[in-house]
Parts: structure tokens; sequence; C-alpha cells
């Protein structure tokens, strides 16, 4: 049981790493990773809030929104996945801003640490995705708590090592027609070469 | 040698700065500097003054891969001329390079002649291909962004040469140097500011790019309709005793066996990197650190087990000896750029590139070789290790100081 736990984590961490293979959560990838403590702020951020919404969002699914899951209230032919997409949405919003205020009141220290970040990636499609990517594969609940952490952890890893390349490539000589994102884009393919090394693993 | 000095200087007014064909100085600086040594001193009291530069480190590195590259002539030559005689020694049909074979070769896979003609027929054309394309970008990149013409593209183009299987198609060689020179490193400002191995960037491109011509069991020798395995395919199918069964370790070792040109041979390989350790090019803790991460992970496959992938079972000394590895340890792992700039994060650098190429080897059936890969994926890792080093350094002498 817990070997299959572990493949479950190691394919969402490398093998499916939600940035390099999926390029989910781009605007964030390459706009906050010019610093490696600020990224690594960020990936902290992404792995706390994923691992929180995903499990959230499966039980909303399986309890509410998945065909004959309301049968509990005496519905047992409603389907309701149409509003899926929407509600997953609202619920991430309302768990980060309740997050926020959590953690204000309770952990400042965490709270200074994350502090922008929590906001700002309420709107990160690769939060979204870790949901939507739970739906299509039926994820049940303890699964997708592994698997919202692992897809955080994945895409934490791949800004922290992208911010470290770009520290290093602060002393590169860039063409003027390439400079910004042009060349973290470049580097970004680049990057994916690295990690498709795991393609192909099945465990 | 004082008619050509007198030579360059005369026409050297003419590309210096005003001159009419400013342009073109880093041409005439390339071959100034074939025949003297650059004219530019270091001045001031900051720096350290060596009798080394980047030019005479790469060409350390450059003749460092020349063992390597004669005995994978050879080993060519000798691979497909056992083939033809396996085959029943009819002598094939083939195509261009069979009209330059027939000049010098009498087909006995005995005589180290016959088998070193054919295998430069071979090689030599992708070795070419190579260096014109490879030294054309460089040209066009140094006349248009200004920079010098650097000796780094001569090492670049050797060890992409080296990896190219035997027989690969000419204008796949030349689109491949092309990405990995151009996308690998002269957008990023030239030799030292790239952040991945350009060889390995352009090895990795046609990898994907091609997988029918760059991997598989019958591209490893230089011959029409003979399928080789390398020793990793073998194993990935049969295990040890597959491998076991086809060559010794001993031949592994000298490199008797199916493989990338440069590859087979870890003798000829250790006579390069010994030169490189000596002339202290080479990082001696990422060599060591290779070996430390190969050997612990591959002892624990080994003590793992398993009845399935027989690929567990291969032990640390056939790792070393097989496939890609020494070629990829002695000159791709080592090269200072791409790899880690602490001496402690060479280690952790080292050590995460031996781990991951036996995980690759192990346990992912697709890719039957990790080292390119391994190592590719260690580069991007580089800069974070480097990163931590220097934190932990800061934060080691704030403490000493306060």
């Amino acid at each position: 049981m817990f070997e299959y736990y572990l493949n479950l984590f190691i394919t969402a961490v490398f093998i499916e790493n939600i940035a390099l293979a999926f390029f989910l959560g781009m605007c964030t990838f390459l706009a906050i990773s010019k610093k490696i403590d600020t990224a690594i702020g960020l990936g902290i951020t992404v792995i706390v809030v994923l691992t929180i919404t995903v499990p959230i969002n499966n039980l909303i699914y399986n309890h509410v929104l998945k065909e004959g899951a309301l049968t509990w209230a005496g519905l047992s032919d409603t389907d309701l996945t149409f509003v899926g997409l929407i509600s997953y949405i609202g619920i991430i919003a309302a768990v980060v801003q309740i997050l926020e205020m959590f953690l204000d009141k309770y952990i400042p220290v965490l709270y200074n640490a994350l502090g922008v970040f929590l906001p700002l990636i309420t709107v990160n499609c690769a939060i979204l995705g870790g949901s939507l990517f739970m739906v299509e594969r039926n994820y049940f609940f303890v699964e997708s708590v592994v698997y919202g952490f692992g897809a955080g952890t994945g895409w934490a890893l791949a800004i922290v090592a992208l911010a470290g390349i770009r520290e290093r490539l602060k002393y590169a000589d860039i063409p003027d027609g390439l400079e910004g994102l042009g060349i973290t884009f470049i580097t970004v393919g680049l990057m994916c070469f690295g990690f498709l090394s795991f393609g192909g693993i099945s465990l | 040698m004082k008619p050509l000095r007198r030579l360059l200087d005369k026409i050297k007014p003419n590309f210096s700065k005003g001159g009419s064909l400013e342009k073109w100085f880093p041409l005439f600086d390339v071959f100034e500097n074939l025949f003297y040594s650059s004219d530019k001193r270091t001045f001031g009291s900051v720096h350290i003054r060596d009798s080394s530069d980047l030019q005479k480190i790469m060409v350390v590195v450059w003749l460092s891969t020349f063992p390597a590259m004669f005995y994978g002539m050879y080993n060519i030559g000798f691979q497909a001329l056992t083939g033809i005689e396996a085959l029943g020694g009819a002598i094939p049909e083939g195509d261009w390079h069979t009209i330059f074979i027939n000049l010098l070769c009498n087909y006995d896979p005995n005589n180290i002649f016959d088998c070193i003609w054919y295998g430069a027929c071979y090689f030599i054309p992708i070795y070419l291909v190579t260096f014109i394309v490879g030294i054309t970008w460089e040209i066009i990149f140094a006349i248009v962004r200004g920079h010098e013409i650097n000796e780094g593209a001569f090492v670049t183009t050797v060890l992409f040469a080296l990896c190219c299987p035997p027989d690969a198609p000419l204008w796949q060689v030349a689109l491949g140097i092309s990405f990995g020179l151009v996308i690998g490193k002269e957008i990023f400002g030239g030799t030292g500011k790239n952040f991945l191995n350009p060889a390995l960037t352009g090895r990795a491109f046609l990898y994907f790019a091609y997988p029918l011509t760059w991997s598989g069991d019958s591209v490893w020798v230089a011959l029409d309709g003979y399928t080789s395995p390398t020793l990793l395919g073998i194993g990935a199918q049969d295990g040890m005793q597959g491998i076991e069964a086809s060559h010794s370790w001993l031949e592994a070792f000298i490199g008797s066996i199916p493989g990338s040109v440069g590859e087979t041979s870890t003798l000829f390989i250790l006579i390069g990197l010994l030169v490189l350790l000596y002339t202290r090019v080479a990082s001696w803790r990422i060599i060591l650190g290779v070996l430390a991460g190969t050997a612990f992970m591959s002892s624990i496959f080994n003590m793992i087990g398993s009845e399935t992938n027989p690929m567990f079972n291969l032990p640390f000394y056939w790792h070393v000896v097989i496939g890609g590895y020494a070629f990829g340890l002695a000159f791709m792992a080592v090269e200072p750029v791409s790899g880690s700039h602490t001496n402690l994060g060479r280690w952790y650098y080292g050590i995460l590139i031996g781990i991951m190429v036996v995980l690759i080897r192990v346990i992912n059936p697709a890719f039957p070789e990790g080292m390119m890969l391994a190592i590719l994926f260690a580069n991007l890792f580089a800069p974070l290790i480097d990163h931590f080093i220097q934190e932990r350094n800061i934060k080691k002498r704030k403490r000493a100081v306060f």
C-alpha cells in the first residue's frame, strides 16, 4: 500500500511534472523565478494550497457533483458535473482566503513568509489543473491528498531550479531581442530535456 | 615564422578598430591565435597570473579525446568487418561510403589498418560536417555579436561527433550540432555563459527528434542490415547472462563492443581522463562523486533485486564500462561551465549524476542509456547546489565574524 502511494507521489513530482510536462502555471512560473528565495516561498505556498484544495475538491466532486453522488439527498439521478469548473475555482478562492486569514491570526511567521503569494496563486492554473487531473483520473480521497502534495512538490522543484538557472544567467550575454521572457522560455524548454529523462518510467 | 608575423602585423590595422575590415576581426583573431598566443595581458593587482588560458585548456581537452577517437575509428571498422564476416563474407553494395572504403580496405577484421580505414570513412565525414557547421555558427555569432571566436567550439564539435552512432545521417548531424551550439550556447552569449552542456544538448535533441537513427539496436554498427544491440540494450532484454554471453568485462573495458564512435573504450577514455586530471582541467571531485553515486545506487538495486527487471542485477563494475558512462564521466560531467562551480558543490553534483544514471538505466525501460540524460538533469540543479553552498558559507563566515 505504501509502495503504491510512493509511486503516485514520484510520478506526480518527476514524470508528470505539472510545470515541465504539462506547462501549467506558466505565468507565475516565468514571472516569479528571478530569485531563488522568492521562488522557494512561492513553491512552498503552491505545495500547501495544492495539498489542501485537491482533497477538498475531491470530496465535493465525489459527494455532490458526480452523477448519482446526491443519492443521500434523495436525488439519485442528478448529474452536476457541468458546474464542476466553477465550483473548483470558487472553492480554491475560498480556501485561499480562509487560509490567509487563519495564518494571519495564528501563524504570523508563515503568513509573513508566504505573504503576497497566497492571493496571487488563487488564479494559478497549476492549482486548478491539479483538481481537474484529480477528477479526470478518478482519484479517491487518500490518493488525492498524495497527488496534490506530489504535484505541488514537482512544481516547486521546477521553479526553484529555474530560479537557480536564471540567477546564473545574470552573467550571460543575451541578444537584446531575447532579453527577459524570451530567454526564459528557451531556458524552460531546455529544462524539459532534463526532465524528459523520467518520461517512459512506469512505476 | 618571421614572414608570417610580418604579414600579420601588416594586415592587422585593417581589422582593428576603424579599419576597413573591422567586422571581420574575429576571423583574423582566430587565425592569429592559431600561431601566436594572445597579446592581451592581465594588469593591475587583483589578477592571478598563470600560463594557462582558455585556449590552452580547450586544446588540452581536444587532444585528450584523440585516444578515444582513434580507437573509435578502429572499433567501427572492427565491428563492421566482423559483421561482414558473420554474414558470410559478401562485401556489401553499400552507399557512397563504399567507394572510399574500397580504395584501401581489404575487408580483413584482423588487420588493424583495414579496420581504421573502414572506420575513418565513416567517422571523418561526421566529424567534418560537425566541425564545419559548428565553426560556421561560431564565426557567424562572433562577427554579429562581436565576441571572440572561442576554441570551446573545437571541443564541443569533437565531443558531439564522438557521441554520434557510426552511420548517422549527415544532415541530422548538422542539425544536431546547430541546435547544440546555437540554442545550447550561443544565444546565452557564447563560451562560459551556457547552463547546459552544448554537445549533450544537441545529442539529446537528436535523440528525441529522430529516435530511429539515434537509438535502438541497428544503428551501432556501420553496416546495413546487420543488427547488433549495445550491451545496455542486451542487458535490458536478457540481464547479466545476456551481457556476459556476448562480451567479457575485459572486452567492454578495452572497448571492442558496439556503440557510439567514442564511447566504447573505457581504457582509451581513461588515458584522456588522466591527462585532464593531471592538467587539472577536470575536477577529481566530480569524478569521485559520480563513481560514488553509481556504486551506491547500483548496490541498492542489487540488494533489492527484481524478478521482472534484469537490469536490477547489473553490478557496479559493469555499469562503469558499458554505454556512454566513461565518455560522459571523462568529458561531459566534468565540464567546468555547466557543472557546479564550488568544490563542495562538485561532490553533490557528481553524486546526483551517479544516482540518476543508474536510476534511468535500471527503472526506465524507454531509455537504456542514462548518462546523457543524467548529466543534463544534473546541469539543471548545479546552479541551485552552488547557491545553497554559498549561503552556507556566508552564514558560517557571519557566525565566525560576529
